[in-house]
């Protein structure tokens, strides 16, 4: 449906990607681990390696959790891994657009195993 | 069961005699307290007199003058010089 | 006893006539729908403007009168409390954090509600309806300047109240309710009616003005009582205003019945969501609480909301769409919101704590089907870890609903362990939303939404302040270490307590 409007009402996208200066926005969650309360934005140029990625920037964000010490950067290459609601067969040594990562999508992870502060689907 | 209406006015002098009202011409209402509150819940219709809050406050008293201490309502609402009414239709 | 009563000139029907629907005249210079340019455009159809009631009948001239008489009490209380030191009476400091998400997320809403109504006064041709309006414009710009005045008194000793309309335009989670305005006052008059008088304040608002002021009289805060209810004696006529508006456009004409459904459906699902920082406040940031999130949401919209819609339902109107969505998560929704606050005290005007053990068994016993299981092991390591002086603060910024701009907080109905996504496509970029309502919305008027100021990704387009975070918290005019940060690590808890400590060595 269109906007109902007493004139010409067309618009651009206010967050194209031509307004992130080279890079795209990318949202990443490692499921189940519910004391970070939403899923991350960031900035990210698509040609920067997934491993990097997860290495330099996602990692570090989750460091106050406690999972995050039991998890190898190997154990996340070998997660369960979403793009955009459809299985991933990440690899980290791939950038992220070659991981088929484009500007606005969701990246999601489950390591088997570490499911939380306790456990039995209490998501914290 | 019909459904509630509901009243819910200030908890001051103002609307003390209204409540007192209620309560005489509505004796199947359910009176609740809150804090500074009070909601008064009443199955299918509920309706304020002006003689009946006359009597009680001794004086005139302008139906209009519940703007004063009226907080929130559900239900539609009829307003005539002698009374105001809440119902379902 | 019988009481002797002048007789009245005229009866309230008759000076209603006389002093509302006898203002207005067919124009003859110009056609009135040169006139009236804004009341077409929208597709509802209108066979007859005098067919619409105003069941209290207010006139002008007795709307002075009460509104006067309401200033009047007002301010008394306002100058009393101010010279009595009123803000030393409150429960605890804590509750005034409450109030600083008011004056920043609340009191512009009115300001905004004032502008709002004035258009939708100056743009009916129906003249009952602008008179109705009219005076509903007053009311808001009223309420606006008393929150301003009675907050005023705490401005003077605790942090975050200063710059609440700076605020409203530019933090991140003001956005919030500064977008769900926006897009009602960007709508024609009919929708702006559906979406402020009829879903806002017929069917929701009684969540927040209800508990807010019974939690304020709860916890000592007389200014905030005497402004919220004086506010709320306007707000009985609001609702009016919005039952019959929609009453209004059902009966005139059939066609308008999908058009009205359409925008009840989005306009519940966007009041809803705006109510996420209502029901942290009612669980999480009164010392003294009045009732649960849970409570009010039963009593409020399941009782009052289905008795409200079952009386529409002769008009062929259904309940809003994902109503069940909002019941369900009525065990969640607080939780979800406070632990978000408390992840991102960095970058808030106002302090997050965590419940002491009172609040704890408060809130089991309020929630025994979620808190224990899904919320409580999260807020124990919360604390467990600031005990160690390793207080949790979220340096990222969150990926945001692009409808109502929350970050992706919420689960999937049914499951409180899985964030909930949505997606969509138009014009060749993709879009995410929190909610299927929300989707749902967007996909109605994308080009409304595509143009959506979504703080974080601003943030990221490098259009708030520079770009490290204390370079946006400055934009935002924070002082930073007072007004954002732990409660515990707050000025305000100093001061709180020091005042208390000469308090009982002077007992």
């Amino acid at each position: 449906m269109s906007v109902n409007s007493i004139g010409d009402y067309s618009f651009d996208s206010r967050d194209k990607l031509e307004n992130f200066h080279g890079a795209m926005l990318v949202f990443i969650q490692w499921e189940q681990h519910l004391v970070y309360c939403a899923p991350f934005a960031f900035p990210l140029p698509p040609d920067m390696l997934l491993g990097d990625v997860m290495k330099n920037i996602v990692l570090p964000a989750y460091a106050y959790h406690p999972d995050s010490e039991k998890a190898t950067l190997e154990d996340f290459e070998k997660g369960q891994w979403l793009l955009d609601n459809k299985p991933l067969q990440a690899d980290f040594t791939k950038s992220l657009a070659e991981n088929g990562v484009k500007h606005q999508s969701i990246l999601r992870v489950t390591i088997p195993g570490l499911d939380g502060l306790v456990g039995q689907g209490s998501a914290a | 069961m019909s459904r509630n209406v509901s009243i819910t006015l200030l908890n001051n002098e103002d609307a003390r005699p209204v409540v007192q009202a209620i309560e005489k011409d509505n004796p199947a209402c359910i009176i609740n307290h809150l804090p500074s509150l009070v909601k008064v819940d009443m199955a299918g219709a509920l309706r304020i007199n002006r003689q009946t809050v006359e009597e009680i406050l001794g004086r005139e008293w302008n139906v209009q003058d519940i703007h004063l201490c009226l907080v929130s309502l559900s239900g539609e609402v009829e307003e005539e010089d002698d009374f105001f009414e809440l119902s379902w239709k | 006893m019988a009481i002797t009563r002048s007789k009245p000139k005229m009866g309230i029907k008759e000076r209603y006539a006389s002093m509302t629907r006898d203002l207005g005249w067919e124009t003859s210079y110009q056609p009135m729908d040169k006139v009236f340019p804004y009341d077409k455009f929208e597709g509802i159809k209108i066979h007859d403007w005098d067919a619409w009631v105003d069941p209290f009948r207010l006139t002008m001239d007795a709307y002075w009168k009460y509104q006067s008489e309401k200033e009047r009490k007002l301010y008394a209380v306002i100058d009393s409390f101010a010279q009595n030191n009123g803000q030393m009476g409150i429960t605890d400091a804590r509750y005034l954090n409450a109030i600083k998400l008011f004056i920043t997320g609340v009191s512009p809403l009115e300001y905004a509600a004032h502008r709002g109504f004035a258009f939708a006064g100056r743009h009916f041709r129906g003249v009952g309806m602008r008179v109705a309006s009219q005076m509903q414009s007053i009311d808001e710009l009223r309420h606006a300047q008393t929150q301003l005045h009675a907050m005023s008194h705490y401005n003077k000793f605790f942090g975050g109240m200063h710059s609440s309309h700076l605020m409203y335009d530019r933090v991140w989670y003001l956005s919030v309710p500064k977008s769900y305005f926006d897009d009602a006052m960007t709508a024609g008059p009919f929708e702006f009616l559906t979406a402020i008088s009829f879903s806002f304040e017929y069917v929701l608002t009684n969540l927040l003005f209800v508990p807010f002021m019974s939690g304020a009289a709860h916890n000592g805060d007389m200014a905030t009582v005497t402004f919220g209810f004086s506010a709320q004696s306007d707000e009985s006529r609001h609702m009016t205003l919005g039952i019959e508006i929609i009453k209004f456009m059902l009966e005139q004409d059939e066609a308008n019945l999908p058009i009205v459904q359409r925008w009840i459906d989005k306009w519940f699902w966007r009041g809803y969501r705006l109510l996420a920082l209502v029901s942290m406040m009612m669980d999480y940031m009164l010392p003294k609480r009045v009732m649960s999130w849970r409570e009010a949401w039963e009593i409020y919209f399941e009782e009052a909301g289905t008795a409200l819609f079952e009386d529409l339902s002769r008009y062929g109107l259904k309940m809003p769409k994902y109503y069940e969505v909002a019941n369900w998560e009525k065990d969640h929704l607080s939780h979800q919101v406070w632990s978000t606050f408390y992840n991102y005290a960095g970058a808030t005007a106002f302090h997050t704590w965590m419940p002491n053990d009172n609040e704890m068994e408060w809130l089991r016993d309020k929630y025994p089907d979620s808190f224990e299981k899904h919320y409580q092991p999260r807020f124990e390591h919360f604390i467990k870890e600031q005990k160690k002086g390793n207080r949790f603060f979220n340096n990222t910024l969150p990926m945001l609903c692009q409808t109502c701009q929350i970050p992706f907080i919420f689960t999937e109905p049914g499951d409180p362990t899985t964030t909930c996504f949505r997606e969509t496509h138009y014009k060749g970029n993709r879009y995410n939303f929190c909610s299927d309502g929300c989707k749902d919305i967007f996909e109605q008027e994308p080009e409304k939404y595509i143009q959506a100021w979504l703080p974080v990704y601003q943030i990221y387009q490098g259009n708030c302040g520079g770009k490290e975070i204390e370079d946006v918290l400055r934009w935002y005019n924070f002082n930073l270490g007072e007004d954002n940060g732990e409660y515990l690590d707050s000025p305000d808890y100093d001061l709180w307590t020091q005042w208390k400590e000469s308090q009982s060595r002077a007992v």
